[in-house]
């Protein structure tokens, strides 16, 4: 016998589609939020982009080397954190609690449960949170042109009239990268194309949130009304880009659609009756609690298995 | 009107092209032939003959082992040379028949039966269970246990396996185009053993020109029809092809025929007329030989026991040395050591890659993405299987429809993480099944 050829089990070859460039391609459908995010807040968000990615690459890596584990970082999974974590950050919050969001992101809600995939909250969303409860002042005042403003989701809490059309674009106080709502439907839109994500999650939580605020927002079927909650907020940034983590969303098709339906309640509940106008990111990381639940529940029948009581190879 | 097929399933690169308009060529073989015993499920065959003696070509070799099993012929003429294990394209070594071919192709006279059409059943079955034709899409399930269901009145579908959805088999597809007269004579054989039942070629709709002649030569048949399905792998996983061609649905504990139907693949129809109209056993089948690394990629009408090395030689040998040497497709054939394996019944190709795509990507964690569940045409939740095979979680396995797995191999190719994810089902199956028969 002359040489050896490789042996495996079937199948034999694998489709191109990798960890890594699913991640990549996330970041790359997030840039033009971030391009209106460091327009909008100049400097300031520019530097908030660069220390919350610097930051978790750098925690992950440095983590990893402590642990001695495999160094991971370049599945671009902690930029990704980073970045979407600066996207939710106001540009008037300061460097350092930039920098402490993200080494909670990645070591208390990722590395501690076991790194990549084994975390059962959406790391940025976690660490929002978290500066959120530990900094309430300066993490909900937004600022807008070197003004203090109230966001028009607070505004329209409030009674007051909103512009939509500086909504859609993001011409509007918020954190950095949730003002622009066209910005985030085109990266969105290029995640659909690419096949990343599908519309089973943030179709059903937008369309599960438009029926809720019409039954219970008091304003009836009023378009404005619905298109500012739309565009305001961190709704499209969430419903794209955060609730269609894959780690920490439900499996199952069944399951995803549950899942989109119970965050538009959620969050229906924590913007019209919670104490802040904004609910998204609670509503996400509640959700995210309830996916192993969702997914007990909504585990497929196999196929020639769905007649009842049929009986399979058991 | 929408092609039919089913709800999963993956789209690869089909490399069919690199063989497909190869006409088929029939090879001579040089060297000795291997007849492995056991070329099918069930008992292996028992040895007629001895080291030394002199058999000629479709001469019975080796006796069935039992009802569920099939007879071994000699496809040459020559000495048996030796009687011993040697290594087949599973990896396994095998009890075989080895044969010196002496060139003479010297054949036995092969039996006249009377006009198809003239034979009773139990006829027929006889002539196929004695031809040892056995399923040769791969499984390897003798036909004559798969045409005798217990109530054959109930049979209402035969359907014919035209789908060849495994990347790069071409095989299948040049039998249709060169002979499509046999699978349509072999169809009505198989017909005329159940009354009740209609003929149906399901073949995919990237072969447009197979379905047209197909249909033209099946204009007059009131009993058979061609069906057109969707170009998607597994289409031609016996479920998953009885579903799209009659929208019934079997699961693992279930046999076709529990949904009436009976399934066969294209040259196992073809091995059907060559038995019944011209008294042949088994000695034939064709195979593909493929892949970047084969300088002229072929497909040749082979002589079942010929060494896979002379198949390649045929095919101009390497132009680029190969990495992984696959029998069978891509997604579900057995990767081979080295290529001195013989051909046997159900070896559909040789695919010789110069890339292992296996070995370029190392597994990383599970993230959740959900494409396994998508993809998978059993409708299960692969990454959790693997999860509790990988955890040797039998009854949470078992517990989770891991037995209705069909081990396509579809989650495996999709997973982004590139986990292994049909290979950890596949041993945990194995496992099952083996402690349900202690």
């Amino acid at each position: 016998m002359s040489e050896l050829k490789h042996v495996s089990s079937s199948p034999h070859i694998r489709s191109k589609i990798t960890t890594s460039n699913i991640m990549l391609m996330v970041i790359i459908a997030l840039l033009p939020a971030t391009a209106v995010g460091i327009w909008n807040f100049r400097v300031s968000a520019l530097m908030h982009v660069v220390v919350c990615v610097g930051t978790c690459v750098a925690s992950e890596f440095i983590w990893e080397k402590l642990m001695h584990k495999k160094v991971t970082v370049n599945d671009y999974s902690a930029a990704l954190t980073g970045l979407l974590l600066a996207l939710n950050m106001p540009s008037s919050a300061t460097w350092w609690m930039s920098a402490l969001g993200s080494v909670f992101a990645i070591i208390v809600v990722k590395q501690i449960f076991g790194g990549l995939g084994q975390n059962f909250m959406n790391p940025a969303l976690a660490a929002r949170c978290f500066l959120l409860i530990s900094f309430t002042g300066r993490m909900t005042n937004f600022t807008y042109d070197g003004v203090s403003t109230a966001t028009p989701l607070a505004q329209l809490k409030s009674g007051e009239t909103v512009n939509i059309l500086d909504m859609v674009i993001g011409r509007i106080p918020g954190t950095i990268g949730e003002t622009s709502a066209i910005a985030l439907l085109i990266g969105a839109a290029v995640l659909v194309i690419l096949g990343v994500i599908d519309l089973k999650i943030p179709g059903s939580y937008i369309l599960s949130f438009v029926v809720f605020i019409i039954l219970f927002g008091d304003h009836g079927f009023d378009l404005t009304y619905i298109v500012a909650h739309l565009a305001g907020g961190g709704l499209m940034l969430g419903a794209f880009f955060m609730a269609t983590d894959y780690v920490t969303s439900p499996i199952t098709a069944k399951g995803q659609i549950v899942y989109g339906i119970l965050l538009g309640i959620l969050t229906g509940i924590f913007r019209l009756f919670g104490g802040s106008a904004e609910g998204v990111s609670y509503a996400i990381i509640f959700s995210n609690l309830l996916v192993p639940l969702i997914d007990k529940v909504t585990m497929p029948k196999a196929f020639g298995m769905e007649e009842k009581g049929a009986k399979g190879n058991e | 009107m929408g092609l039919s097929t089913f709800k999963g399933g993956i789209h690869p690169n089909d490399g069919k092209n690199l063989s497909k308009d190869k006409p088929i060529k029939a090879i001579f073989p040089k060297g000795d032939l291997v007849y492995p015993l056991s070329q099918h499920i069930g008992a292996p065959a028992t040895p007629i003959v001895e080291k030394g003696q002199r058999v000629l070509e479709g001469e019975k070799i080796a006796e069935a082992g039992g009802f569920v099993s099939a007879p071994v012929y000699a496809s040459v003429s020559g000495t048996v040379k030796a009687i011993e294990p040697r290594r087949v394209s599973v990896g396994d070594k095998v009890m075989s028949i080895v044969i010196e071919n002496d060139g003479q192709y010297e054949s036995v006279e092969y039996p006249k039966h009377k006009p198809y059409k003239d034979l009773t059943k139990d006829e027929i079955r006889e002539i196929i269970k004695e031809a040892g034709i056995v399923g040769m899409g791969g499984a390897g399930f003798p036909t004559h246990v798969k045409l005798s269901p217990k109530e054959p009145e109930k049979i209402e579908y035969v359907i014919a396996n035209c789908a060849e959805c495994e990347p790069y088999l071409t095989s299948d597809y040049r039998r249709m185009l060169e002979e499509p007269e046999k699978l349509v004579e072999g169809m009505k054989i198989i017909l005329q053993l159940f009354d009740n039942a209609k003929g149906i070629l399901a073949v995919e709709d990237n072969k447009r020109d197979c379905i047209e002649i197909l249909e033209k030569l099946t204009e007059k048949e009131k009993r058979i029809s061609v069906k057109a399905l969707k170009t998607k792998y597994p289409q031609g996983a016996e479920r998953q092809l009885i579903y799209a061609s009659t929208g019934r649905k079997i699961n693992s504990k279930m046999l076709p025929a529990d949904a009436g139907c009976v399934v066969n693949n294209v040259d196992t129809i073809v091995a059907v007329y060559h038995a019944v109209v011209e008294g042949k056993p088994l000695m034939h089948r064709i195979v593909t030989v493929t892949g970047d690394a084969i300088a002229d990629p072929r497909n040749f009408i082979v002589r079942v026991g010929t060494d896979y090395a002379e198949l390649i030689e045929e095919a101009g040998g390497f132009k680029k040395e190969p990495e992984k040497i696959i029998s069978g497709g891509p997604m579900m054939g057995f990767a081979v050591f080295d290529v001195h394996v013989p051909v046997t019944k159900t070896s559909s190709a040789l695919l010789c890659l110069t890339k292992d795509e296996v070995a370029k990507y190392e597994p990383t964690p599970c993230i959740n993405c959900g494409k396994c569940v998508e993809v998978c045409p059993g409708r299960v939740v692969p990454s959790r299987l693997a999860d509790y095979a990988e955890h040797s979680d039998q009854e949470k396995f078992v517990k989770c429809n891991g037995m209705e797995c069909c081990e396509c191999g579809c989650c495996s190719f999709i997973c982004p993480a590139k986990r292994p994810l049909t290979q950890s089902i596949k041993s945990m199956r194995k496992m099952v099944l083996a402690n349900r028969k202690k």
